[in-house]
């Protein structure tokens, strides 16, 4: 049987999962042995190449291209993760939410304490992903099918989280892994 | 003349604990709480800034700007939206030439929304300037709005006569009604001022426990928790001072007895805290009363005068030496979570109304930390009558459990929505034909923190052994789209009135109403109805009642109707987005200059 491929990405969010990834040490060694990586900053594969098993979302959505990459993910991965706070409810980046989205593009480009003079703009490239009016947690724009909570989830969890789904056994969660207040 | 900012201040002794009496004080005399204001009140009281401002922003009729001259408060509740008050709310609008959560440009009339005020039975009805108007009318909005053109005094706005009962004395003179439709044994039955105090004169403390503990009486505001227990616990509790608290917040939407209680049976009240005060070894009563019944405090400070002076209350009380017992009252300043007996402490001394952490309950440490007792308005006048006519009479009424009667407020869908004594063990059946409710849908069981139940269970009996409830009875009939109008309703007014402590409570209410919402757009797909079943159970995490049954609309509506969810559902879809990329986008796009590029998204 061929390994399980993963991919993984970040969106709207710090990185700060995908250190978690790596927190897991020398153990990364035996995740080579189990499954193989796609498309994912790990190994900077830019694009999916073939069908994966489980993609794995840091971060929710915050513009339009966070938008297109996870609906990309949900077409091309069997089992669609949501890992950490960014990505189930929004996180740090949805404390915007409140804001209406002119006052925050004013703010940030035009009106802000450490805007020098001149020029002021709001970014208006054509290239650039469009803002959404608020962040939005990924599962209300794919269906997301697990969700590993944390900011980060410490590794202990994501590993565990894995092995289980690659391995198909029942996840031992200990009560102080979802207890969070 | 106006008060200035010192002398009302000054009035409390600058005392921070009396800082709710201090701010109600100024936002009267001033119509708003402004900067200058909190400055002073902080540098006076010797408390930060942000204690004062904390206090400010919590409750809902305190306002840092102005709100008008004439400030009108529209009832925005369930049953106000079925009697019509969307069509008042437009004409507001239209008089006003302002809409609602705003104050006219010439700074005349200010239109807000706010939660039940207990007039539930003689809707649609607002408060403006501390004053109620009941049973509006497109034309007596009219009228009213020409009126405050006029500069008219607001007791002048009203455009209908004073109601029935003590509601039309001289010192009350509302256009509020009673709607008394039957008259129980306990509470509503006769009663001569006085007698209460005379009797406790032959009775000792441990006697008055004991016979409240025989009686079988529980507290009347939900809980139903055991007043003679709880007087004990009091009783034992070491203080050098003690407590008694009358809680008259009744906030949960759809009850309005205690108003009612409060009109027409004050003395018995009063002396059922005095007997309290006797009993636990208090002598001092605080009675906690809700802003939205602000009208009341000239009638009850008079009453409380009178009976200072027939002896009735003051020192050695009908004679008796050493039975010192004195009341004052506290108000409130619009907040559900006050209803909450620690909240309702902790708002008493001056601050936000959050729950405590329990223990230390308040028979230990309650209000100032010294041992306190709070109970409701109707228990305390049920343990007054205790006192008169002995534990065996009061035994005789109502089931094994739940001895005794129930002032119940009923409201909603039916010809004669009023106040019910009735004896526990009544069926639901029983009282929807007492109160001429036909093709009857559902009713509401104990308000928003209660149950929906269905005509499968209209052969339900209330008491504390079947359906438990602090007297808020709504009904919707057949006509009545039950989740639209009702559990989104009261799923809105939880978000509104949270405490904002616990997690689950300041975003799961959010998260559970955004979930009924995209049911009710048609976009719901099974996994939902799961996931609301599921998440609302979390609520339990929360500290205070409040927060714990703040799902029960959903909950109880999921259990009991659930056809009405499950007609909703798109049977063919495992998951339906209602992200729209073009309206996600619009806003940023505009304020950029730039045009959406939609394509391959």
């Amino acid at each position: 049987m061929s390994k399980p491929v993963i991919a993984t990405a970040s969106l709207a969010g710090c990185f700060g999962c995908h250190m978690s990834i790596l927190d897991i040490d020398e153990r990364i060694l035996d995740l080579i042995e189990l499954v193989e990586f796609n498309k994912s900053p790990v190994d900077d594969i830019k694009t999916f190449t073939k069908m994966c098993d489980v993609g794995i979302i840091e971060g929710g959505c915050c513009n339009s291209e966070n938008v297109h990459v996870l609906k990309d993910f949900r077409k091309n991965c069997g089992i669609l993760v949501s890992l950490g706070e960014c990505a189930i409810m929004g996180g740090l980046p949805a404390l915007r939410n409140g804001i209406p989205i002119k006052e925050c593009l004013e703010e940030a480009y035009l009106h802000g304490p450490t805007i020098e003079k001149g020029n002021k703009i709001i970014p208006n490239d054509d290239e650039l992903p469009m803002i959404l009016d608020r962040v939005y947690p990924c599962h209300e724009i794919v269906k997301i099918d697990y969700f590993i909570p944390g900011c980060p989830p410490r590794a202990d969890l994501i590993w565990d989280a894995l092995v289980s789904l690659v391995k198909g056994t029942p996840m031992n969660l200990a009560y102080e892994t979802v207890k969070y207040d | 003349m106006k008060l200035s900012l010192e002398t009302i201040i000054d009035q409390y002794r600058a005392d921070p604990t009396r800082l709710m009496d201090i701010l109600l004080d100024i936002q009267s005399a001033k119509g708003r709480i402004g900067r200058t204001a909190i400055d002073l009140i902080a540098k006076k009281c010797k408390i930060s800034v942000v204690d004062v401002e904390q206090t400010v922003s919590f409750y809902h009729f305190f306002s840092t700007e102005p709100r008008g001259r004439y400030t009108v408060y529209l009832n925005n509740s369930v049953v106000a939206k079925m009697m019509g008050s969307e069509k008042i709310a437009r004409a507001f609008e239209k008089e006003a030439g302002c809409t609602f959560g705003s104050v006219s440009s010439d700074g005349l009339i200010g239109l807000f929304e706010t939660s039940c005020i207990g007039m539930n039975d003689q809707e649609p009805s607002a408060i403006i300037n501390n004053v109620v108007f009941p049973n509006l009318t497109v034309h007596s909005v009219k009228k009213i709005i020409e009126g405050m053109r006029k500069g008219k005094k607001v007791s002048e706005l009203q455009t209908v006569k004073p109601g029935d009962g003590n509601n039309g004395s001289k010192l009350l003179t509302t256009a509020i009604s009673n709607n008394i439709r039957k008259k129980g044994p306990v509470i509503f039955s006769e009663y001569k001022q006085g007698e209460v105090v005379k009797a406790l004169t032959t009775l000792t403390p441990q006697v008055i426990i004991y016979t409240m503990k025989k009686s079988g009486l529980r507290g009347r505001g939900g809980a139903g928790f055991p007043v003679g227990l709880k007087w004990e616990l009091c009783r034992k509790s070491a203080g050098d001072k003690k407590y008694i608290f009358c809680n008259a917040d009744e906030g949960e939407p759809g009850t309005f007895k205690d108003r009612v209680i409060l009109t027409e049976r004050p003395q018995l009240l009063f002396e059922g805290m005095a007997a309290a005060g006797f009993a636990v070894g208090s002598d001092q009563g605080i009675l906690y009363l809700r802003f939205e019944y602000y009208y009341l405090k000239e009638y009850l400070e008079a009453i409380l005068d009178d009976m200072r002076k027939k002896k009735l209350l003051g020192k050695n009380i009908a004679g008796r030496s050493g039975f010192n017992f004195t009341i004052r009252i506290q108000f409130g300043a619009g907040a559900y979570i006050c209803g909450e007996e620690s909240a309702l402490i902790e708002s008493a001394e001056g601050k936000r109304g959050e729950p405590r952490d329990r223990p230390p309950f308040p028979v230990n440490k309650g209000y100032l930390g010294r041992p306190t007792v709070i109970n409701n308005v109707e228990t305390l006048c049920a343990a007054a009558k205790i006192l008169l006519f002995g534990e065996d009479w009061y035994r005789s009424l109502g089931t094994p459990q739940s001895t005794g009667t129930k002032v119940l407020s009923i409201s909603g869908d039916c010809l004669y929505p009023g106040i019910y004594e009735i004896a526990w063990g009544s069926t639901i059946g029983e009282i929807l034909e007492m109160a001429g409710a036909e093709k009857v849908q559902a009713v509401l069981v104990g308000g928003p923190s209660g149950s929906f139940v269905g005509p499968a269970q209209f052969n339900r009996k209330l008491c504390y052994e079947d359906l438990a409830t602090g007297g808020s009875f709504i009904i919707f009939n057949e006509s009545r789209d039950l989740l639209k109008d009702a559990v989104l309703n009261f799923t809105e007014f939880f978000i509104e009135e949270s405490c904002g402590s616990c997690a689950p409570c300041r975003f799961m209410t959010v998260i559970l109403k955004n979930k009924l919402e995209k049911l009710l757009h048609g976009k719901g797909v099974a996994q939902d109805l799961v996931d609301l079943e599921k998440w609302s159970s979390i609520m339990q995490a929360n500290r205070c009642g409040l927060g714990q049954t703040a799902a029960n609309p959903i909950r109880t509506t999921l259990s009991n109707f659930n056809h009405l969810y499950t007609v909703l559902i798109r049977t063919n879809d495992d998951f339906v987005s209602e992200f729209d990329l073009k309206s996600a986008v619009a806003d940023s796009c505009a304020v950029a200059g730039r045009k959406p590029m939609l394509h391959g998204a």
